[in-house]
């Protein structure tokens, strides 16, 4: 477990110009993303699998910053995901009827929405600021414990309020989003994740997880290090809960508990600890199992009451399957490494720096 | 960052001048907003498949989670409306099917499963869940894709006011709130009645603020309002206030979690009188908790298995034979619901959304077992409830309310 993991560098030479490097995943991104958009307009169902799937890719990839990268275990991040989704919800809530006077309707929504989710985003980083600062200067459990309990007193506080709708949920928010717009943040998110990772700063993250006294002695500024960490991961879970509240009808405490918390933790062992693209594989695979085996079950039952029966016992085969998982491959599917470095060759090495 | 600061200021205050009203109108009417928003009109859904001579129904259900009794009560009211039918004959000569969906008690799994059931099942109707929370995920998405959706017993008024397609087949909060009050001053004949109400339920606060108008208006008076929060296990405070003003009943409008324990202190404290509540109270656990102190109170409630009505006792025995077990309001409500929606499209010309949808708004005076069912023009049922008085680990029914 000591040995450092293989850590991807960034090519030095490349045939893309210097000036654009920089935002050259971004160019591809965009139009890719277009082309996506427009060869999913036909199909709500996909629509609405496809943003939960890439809301869980974000929300895993973010824990993976602070679980992973630095070894801190947090698991309240569905607290930092309400934080996210009720602050930006309200917000669009209450700029419903509002519009920007030089763009077209439709634009100034989707600029209104961009604020809302940024709002929401930077709400969850300053709570995980708050939250981080006292805890993070600890070693050990106490973050787990902390994080724990700030979950539940949002869950708390929400349910208490009414601007929030308390417990019934906030209902009537702005439907804006799109597989653009969430697709969009998962690949900023997974850009963020792979770019730590390559730099000095992943370095020293590693470094704190595999032993924290000794990069103190090297002069890493662990408690630094690890509520920035700790700030970005929280910032992308407020994000994912932005985006969440503008494709469910209703956002109510119940999404928000600590199942749901664990449940990203849980993507996030099964992908592997530390290792990106293994915690968006998890969060595809635990995403669409469920559903997948909805659509098995209602094959093989045709004959109505058995498909009835039959999709209530689908939870805890999700749950067996999963267990099954964890005891063939403990360390996750991928370990500490990416997707590249497990499947063989002919994936092309030059994939490395760009995620 | 230096430079990123004042630019990041100078857009922010950039979009906060560029801010104006909507010039568009507004498209009126409750549901029509849902589908503008999401860019496309609501196109017909629930067209059923030409040719298919299976007629497919949806219902999502709380199957597993907190609520997962709720769920499968209802489940199988639904399920004995369907047999029913098809032994029958079937309605417009097909046989009918129904497609059940767990949503784990979660909106946005509700939600998941209900663009499921439009879009890949492409079902005719569906039906929705207990908890209002789930059944608002459900009715968005049913809206907006035209599909017509009815719950069999989400009790809080905002469900219905979602859209056109949406209906129900149990009565709102605020009428049980009416029901208490007629029933305490007309029935009991209280002069005297404090309020004890639980401030964390949106539920609790709408039951005691009708009851209070309502009971004051018919000539009572109530002395107080005393307010609790769910979870709490010391009442005495409250208890004795209320019982500083002499009152001749109590309404504790809560859940039987709490009514329970509140019912043992408020003997404790020397309350001699009966007290009164909701639907929250229907759990075989009140008798548990409230042991003798919760003996001759009285609470209002969908249906009543005691219900002399010789229709109400064949589902009685129907249900057992099939299920095993004295059915509950919710499992009433679910057959209801299903035996409403397969009336309505029996009427309706065809099935596609809006004829489905206008057939079940023409529902009128419908025998359900809970209560004739009459759905008014912002698709509630208008019904009777039920007054049930607690007794030694059962109910007695005693009364029926008509709105």
């Amino acid at each position: 477990m000591m040995e450092t993991p293989a850590l991807p560098v960034p090519e030095a030479r490349s045939p893309i110009p210097a000036s654009l490097r920089g935002i050259f995943p971004v160019l591809v991104a965009l139009p890719v993303l277009a082309l996506f958009q427009w060869l999913l307009s036909e199909s709500p169902f996909a629509v609405y699998l496809l943003s939960v799937m890439g809301v869980n890719i974000i929300l895993a990839v973010s824990l993976n910053i602070v679980n992973g990268m630095t070894g801190q275990f947090s698991i309240g991040h569905a607290g930092f995901m309400a934080v996210g989704a009720y602050i930006s919800g309200v917000l669009s809530l209450n700029l419903k009827e509002v519009a920007l006077s030089f763009l077209p309707v439709a634009a100034s929504d989707q600029v209104l929405f961009t604020v809302a989710l940024l709002v929401g985003g930077l709400a969850a980083a300053a709570c995980g600021f708050l939250v981080g600062l006292p805890s993070l200067r600890l070693r050990g459990d106490y973050l787990a414990i902390v994080t724990l309990g700030f979950g539940e007193i949002i869950r708390v506080v929400v349910q208490n309020t009414d601007a929030f709708g308390r417990a019934l949920g906030l209902s009537g928010i702005p439907q804006y989003s799109s597989p653009y717009m969430v697709y969009f943040w998962v690949f900023l998110v997974v850009l963020v994740a792979r770019r730590i990772a390559g730099s000095s700063h992943g370095r020293s993250l590693w470094a704190i997880r595999e032993d924290e006294v000794a990069a103190e002695a090297m002069g890493v500024d662990t408690t630094g290090y690890k509520v920035r960490s700790f700030v970005i991961s929280s910032f992308f879970a407020g994000i994912a809960g932005g985006l969440f509240a503008h494709f469910v009808p209703i956002i109510n405490p119940g999404s928000f508990t600590f199942v749901k918390s664990m449940e990203i933790v849980v993507m996030v062992v099964l992908g592997g600890l530390g290792s990106t693209t293994g915690a968006i594989v998890a969060a595809i695979f635990l995403t669409l199992l469920p559903e997948g085996l909805r659509s098995l079950f209602n094959a093989l039952g045709t004959e109505g009451t058995l498909a009835q029966k039959v999709d209530q016992i689908r939870m805890p085969i999700y749950g067996l399957m999963l267990v099954a998982l964890m005891l063939s491959r403990p360390q996750g599917l991928f370990g500490m490494r990416e997707i590249w470095d497990v499947l063989p060759r002919w994936i092309p090495r030059r994939r490395r720096g760009l995620s | 960052m230096r430079r990123l600061a004042p630019m990041l200021l100078a857009a922010l205050a950039f979009l906060a001048a560029a801010c104006e009203k909507k010039t568009q109108p507004a498209p009126s009417g409750e549901g029509g907003t849902q589908a503008t928003q999401q860019g496309k009109p609501a196109t017909p859904g629930g067209e059923a498949p030409a040719g298919a001579d299976v007629i497919l129904l949806g219902q999502v259900g709380a199957l597993t989670g907190g609520q997962a009794t709720f769920g499968i009560s209802t489940r199988n009211g639904i399920e004995m409306a369907i047999k029913e039918a098809n032994a029958a004959g079937g309605v417009k000569g097909k046989k009918l099917a129904i497609r059940v969906y767990d949503n784990q008690s979660k909106p946005e799994e509700a939600a998941q499963a209900t663009t499921r059931l439009i879009t890949q099942d492409k079902v005719v109707l569906i039906l929705g869940d207990v908890a209002s929370s789930n059944s608002l995920a459900m009715a968005e998405k049913a809206q907006a894709a035209g599909v017509p959706m009815i719950t069999p017993s989400s009790t809080n008024t905002t469900v219905t006011q979602k859209g056109d397609y949406i209906f129900r087949v149990c009565f709102i909060d605020p009428f049980q709130g009416y029901v208490m009050a007629k029933f305490a001053r007309e029935d009991l004949k209280l002069n005297k009645v404090a309020v004890l109400q639980d401030n964390k339920s949106a539920y609790s606060i709408d039951l005691s603020d009708v009851f209070t108008r309502k009971f004051t208006e018919m000539g009572g008076k109530v002395t107080t309002t005393e307010s609790y929060s769910q979870g709490d296990t010391d009442y005495r405070a409250q208890l004795t206030a209320i019982r500083k003003t002499q009152p001749d009943g109590i309404y504790v409008p809560g859940y039987y979690s709490e009514v329970g324990v509140i019912a043992r202190q408020a003997r404790e404290v020397g309350l001699k009188v009966p007290l009164m509540g909701g639907d929250g109270w229907d759990s075989e656990k009140l008798f548990e908790l409230g042991g003798s102190a919760i003996q001759g109170s009285y609470f209002s409630n969908h249906y009543s298995p005691d219900n002399p009505d010789p229709r109400v006792q064949k589902f009685i025995a129907d249900y057992k034979a099939a299920y095993g077990s004295v059915p509950d309001a919710l499992a009433a409500l679910g057959y209801d619901a299903a035996r409403v929606a397969l009336a309505a499209l029996e009427r309706a010309k065809d099935l596609s959304g809006p004829s489905v949808r206008d057939a079940i708004a023409q529902t009128k005076d419908f025998p359900g077992v809970a209560g004739t069912i009459t759905l008014d023009d912002k698709r509630n049922a208008v019904k009777s409830a039920v007054v049930l008085k607690v007794g030694d680990g059962k109910t007695e029914y005693v009364t029926t309310v008509n709105p």
